[in-house]
């Protein structure tokens, strides 16, 4: 993250606007983090060569197209930006409690820097943190939950993974070439624009964007196919287990409001590159338009985080609950209506704009519409646990949490959705403890109670279930402590984004926040540390039968990790808790009279060959490198024309490889099962 | 573990208690901030009704049905209650309803376009977001100031407002509403002090590297303070013209108070012209 950001060179036709001077060899922040991660990418290299894996990791993870290795890796590249996302965000807690002189240069970050950090931070967490854990999440357990094999479109999905995994190495490369914009995380013009952002910022912004975004409305097509087209036999769409309706509402949402996303953005690009006035301030451009269509992206994809959380409680309360989920069919039929109500509503990120009082009116109470589904959903959880026999494993920590501080946050919620109060709340730190009371004690709380809970699942090991309490209360106070001061900070009029102020009353207030973003820190480190802990011991923690939390949907019916085909016979559904279903009727894990060979898709090269092919691109296009966007830009569809003539794309497992897979897992769950199966077999060879 | 929790919160709610009594926004020093302040206290007290009882339940249904507890009633297969379901969906319902009328009626008293109901006649003060500075005009008194303006008490004022930059928001917490700032357009917000003091005015929505320092001073004092006040700007040599305007326009931090005695020409018309179309013509 350089702060030159006044370096502007006429564009050279080999380098662009590229040169040496933007690289920040000088500055003390950003030069120990350059050398740590050189040094620390040089170690990864050096070691995966020594191992020689780097045949093994080609061959079974850069180039798979198994929904549940994609949702793996989804999940490692969030955890990495989770750092460093959180890193954004002490920094700047550390800015505020220090720069309590009212002048230019008081903390220890120069505005230059600071509102890169910002805009970093917000854009890292929505786009690169809380993304990925939703869509790994749902690559991991839909196809499971469903009985299907794979997604309907495996090498689409593998090429998602890989276009999201390009925006989020452009939004690391900028911290080291160049700048990263320092325009907030939706870069509203007119300051977004060439005028007032002539460097390369915003241009890593809007590639990075552009480039994911792309990725994810393929995931969304891929995992609404999915879910419509193949589940298995009986599986009515009212038997769909709650985490795959809330991923089904999320995927019509990517659908719907991506495209959106990726028009703006080029709209804005359009502004950039080629000067057209789409959002300029003169010239008939009109911001206002761009404020209206990334919100309304920007609306939906609050909810496309949040759905798949609530889906990921639903599943955890239940199971933990010792009991069916309370009131399904009101929870299904809420999710759906908040998914129609989140396109109307999204004019409430924006009353100040200055609408007319019955416009805002009518957002206002389409917003507060949408707390009623969502109470009744808090409502289906709590009366899933009345009744029940409630066991507190890690994810039930984490969904007990959730409940508590998502409640207050869509309180607060509420407070902002009436305009004449939301009048004086704006842009206060009261609205930014607010969407981080729902986006972390809603979205973020989800996604780690699901973590815990399909660990096991993915990888055929528990986590360590004390060290995952203890971070659970670790961040749970420590969202308190960092974000309750900021709540009152906001009714005592402190605005967003200041790099300095002149209230010295607000000074106490921003260090507690900043304490209580250390209790956080603590967490997180817990995390890192319980994910160490569970990986030394994995011998310990196996998990054999494949249903290590005695749980009730289909996923836990097969092994952990399931094999790469899922079910060696595509199940057929009963009940909406399938697996409780089988359970309680003594048929779970059946062993079938034969098998038959599985037709599954082969991996492929293409997916990641693209991507990098659209790095080149973005990176060219972001230092005006015309030659090498060009070069890039053709290399990606040379590579997809290549695939398409590749003719062996399948193959089928042989019924060998599939009963040595079988009984592996059923000598654990069914040993008469399979000894029968194997004597009577070896009756008819004799 | 337990322990620091307890420790934290020892640090905390003190804090929260003792800042509690002059936060800006439960301190309004005007009829609009007033309003705003009741509605925030309102609309909680509202929601109060239904979140009380949920973080309640939260707390307790866990505690209860615990797995331990075998004594409890266990009702594996209990999944539907049309009773809980009408109740559910009802309860937040009718509060939603109640806050919707609360909202309607609101958003058209407190509209920020909506002229103040005075006996006292309106004064209008014309506003320019710049960069990194707020220009204020006196069009009635023919004057201008950077970074500071007064305002006669309980005089409702029209603040005129528009920006010669990027976007950015007009916000004086202790008064009341914020409205955004855009080149080209005019918006507009009705505000009134009710009391004497010095109040800090801010922009609310990021504009760029000198955001931080874009603020400006705002006196309520009594009639004849304010003909005072006006009296001593106009005693200042520097006058807004096209060539002081261009300096204005120049990137600038921390930018001190200025005064300008007069104004040339309709300055904020035409800053606001510039952006609208006229500079094709020119």
């Amino acid at each position: 993250m350089s702060s030159k950001a006044n370096i502007v060179t006429e564009p050279d036709i080999i380098f662009g606007k590229l040169t040496w001077d933007v690289i920040p060899f000088t500055d003390p922040v950003i030069l120990p983090v350059m050398l740590a991660c050189l040094l620390g990418g040089i170690g990864l290299f050096a070691f995966i060569t020594k191992m020689g894996k780097w045949g093994y990791l080609w061959r079974e993870w850069l180039t798979s197209v198994d929904h549940k290795r994609i949702g793996i890796m989804y999940m490692i590249v969030a955890v990495v930006m989770l750092v460093r996302g959180f890193s954004d965000a002490l920094m700047m807690r550390a800015q505020q409690a220090l720069a309590t002189a009212d002048e230019v240069g008081a903390g220890y970050l120069p505005p230059e820097h600071y509102d890169q950090i910002f805009t970093a931070h917000g854009t890292i967490m929505i786009f690169f943190v809380a993304m990925p854990l939703v869509i790994g999440l749902m690559n991991i357990v839909v196809p499971l939950q469903i009985g299907a094999r794979d997604v309907a479109f495996p090498f689409l999905n593998s090429l998602s993974f890989w276009l999201f995994v390009v925006g989020a190495l452009l939004v690391n490369i900028s911290l080291f070439v160049g700048e990263f914009a320092a325009t907030g995380w939706l870069a509203y013009p007119p300051l977004s624009g060439i005028e007032y952002s002539p460097w390369v910022g915003v241009d890593y912004w809007l590639w990075a964007l552009q480039i994911s975004g792309i990725g994810t409305l393929l995931t969304g097509v891929n995992f609404f196919v999915t879910i419509l087209k193949m589940r298995a036999p009986g599986m009515r769409l009212m038997q769909m287990p709650v985490f795959t309706w809330t991923a089904l509402c999320t995927n019509v949402l990517i659908v719907i409001s991506f495209p959106i996303l990726t028009v703006t953005l080029t709209l804005l690009t359009l502004d950039r590159y080629v000067g057209t006035h789409f959002f300029t301030n003169d010239l008939g451009g009109n911001q206002m338009m761009y404020v209206n269509l990334i919100w309304a992206w920007g609306h939906p994809e609050v909810y496309i985080l949040i759905l798949p959380a609530f889906g990921v409680f639903s599943e955890v309360t239940a199971t933990f609950s010792r009991k069916r989920l309370f009131g399904y069919t009101s929870l299904v039929w809420a999710t759906m209506a908040i998914m129609i109500l989140s396109f109307v509503v999204w004019l409430h990120h924006f009353f100040t704009m200055g609408s007319g009082a019955s416009v805002n009116a009518f957002f206002g109470i389409a917003t507060m519409i949408i707390s009623v589904p969502t109470g009744v959903k808090i409502f289906n959880w709590l009366f899933t646990m009345y009744k029940g026999r409630v066991e507190f494993s890690a994810s039930m920590w984490w969904t007990l949490s959730f409940l508590f501080t998502f409640t207050i946050g869509g309180m607060t919620g509420v407070m902002l959705a009436i305009p004449a109060a939301d009048f004086v709340l704006h842009n206060s730190l009261f609205l930014i403890a607010h969407f981080h009371n729902v986006i972390i004690g809603g979205a973020v709380f989800g996604y780690f109670a699901g973590f815990t809970y399909w660990f096991p699942k993915a990888t055929g090991f528990m986590l360590d279930e004390k060290l995952g309490k203890l971070s659970c209360a670790l961040w749970t106070v420590g969202f308190f402590v960092a974000f309750m001061p900021l709540y009152i900070l906001g009714f005592n009029g402190m605005t967003r984004r200041l790099n300095y102020y002149d209230n010295p009353e607000w000074t106490m207030l921003l260090w507690v926040a900043a304490f209580g973003a250390l209790i956080v820190l603590a967490g997180i480190v817990t995390q890192l540390y319980m994910g160490y802990v569970s990986i030394r011991d994995r011998d310990q923690n196996r998990d054999l039968t494949g249903d290590p939390w005695n749980a009730r949907t289909l996923e836990w019916a097969t092994s952990s990790p399931p094999p790469f085909y899922n079910f060696a016979k595509t199940p057929v559904i009963h009940d909406r808790d399938e697996h409780q279903y089988n359970k309680d009727r003594n048929t779970a894990y059946a062993v079938p009279e034969s098998y038959e060979p599985i037709h599954m898709p082969r991996n492929t090269w293409c997916g990641i060959v693209m991507s990098g092919f659209a790095l080149i691109m973005g990176f060219a296009m972001v230092w005006h490198i015309w030659w090498l966007a060009a070069f890039g830009f053709i290399g990606i569809f040379a590579s997809v024309i290549i695939y398409s003539f590749e003719r062996d794309k399948d193959y089928y497992v042989q019924v060998d490889e599939i009963e040595a897979l079988e009984a592996a897992h059923l000598v654990h769950v069914n040993p008469q099962g399979l000894r029968a199966m194997q004597d009577k077999k070896s009756n008819l060879e004799a | 573990m337990i322990k620091n929790i307890l420790k934290c919160f020892l640090v905390i709610v003190p804090v929260f208690l003792l800042s509690g009594c002059d936060l800006a926004l439960f301190d309004p020093k005007g009829p609009v901030a007033e309003e705003a302040k009741s509605l925030i206290i309102i609309s909680t007290l509202l929601m109060l009704i239904i979140i009380l009882p949920v973080l309640f339940m939260i707390v307790y249904f866990p505690y209860k049905y615990r797995k331990n507890n075998k004594t409890e009633d266990y009702r594996p297969d209990w999944e539907h209650s049309t009773k809980i379901e009408i109740v559910v969906w009802t309860v937040p319902t009718l509060i939603v309803i109640a806050l919707s009328y609360v909202t309607y009626v609101t958003s058209h008293s407190l509209d920020p376009r909506k002229p103040i109901v005075s006996d006292q006649e309106q004064m209008v003060i014309q506003v320019v977001a710049m960069d990194w500075k707020w220009l204020f005009i006196y069009p009635e008194q023919g004057i201008a100031t950077v970074n500071e303006i007064s305002i006669p008490v309980n005089t409702p004022i029209q603040f005129q407002i528009t920006s010669d930059t990027v976007m950015n928001s007009f916000f004086i917490p202790r008064l009341g509403s914020q409205i955004y700032a855009m080149a080209g357009m005019e918006n507009r917000v009705h505000l009134m002090a009710s009391q004497e003091g010095t109040f800090r005015g801010v922009s609310a929505n990021y504009s760029g590297f000198g955001f931080s320092g874009m603020k400006f001073k705002v006196h309520s004092v009594d009639n004849e303070g304010f003909a005072n006040w006006v009296a001593k700007v106009k005693q200042s040599e520097q006058v807004l013209n096209s060539e002081t305007l261009k300096q204005l326009q120049e990137k600038t931090k921390d930018h001190p108070i200025e005064y300008f005695s007069q104004v040339v020409d309709q300055q904020f018309e035409k800053l606001i012209e510039k952006y609208s179309g006229a500079k094709n013509v020119e």
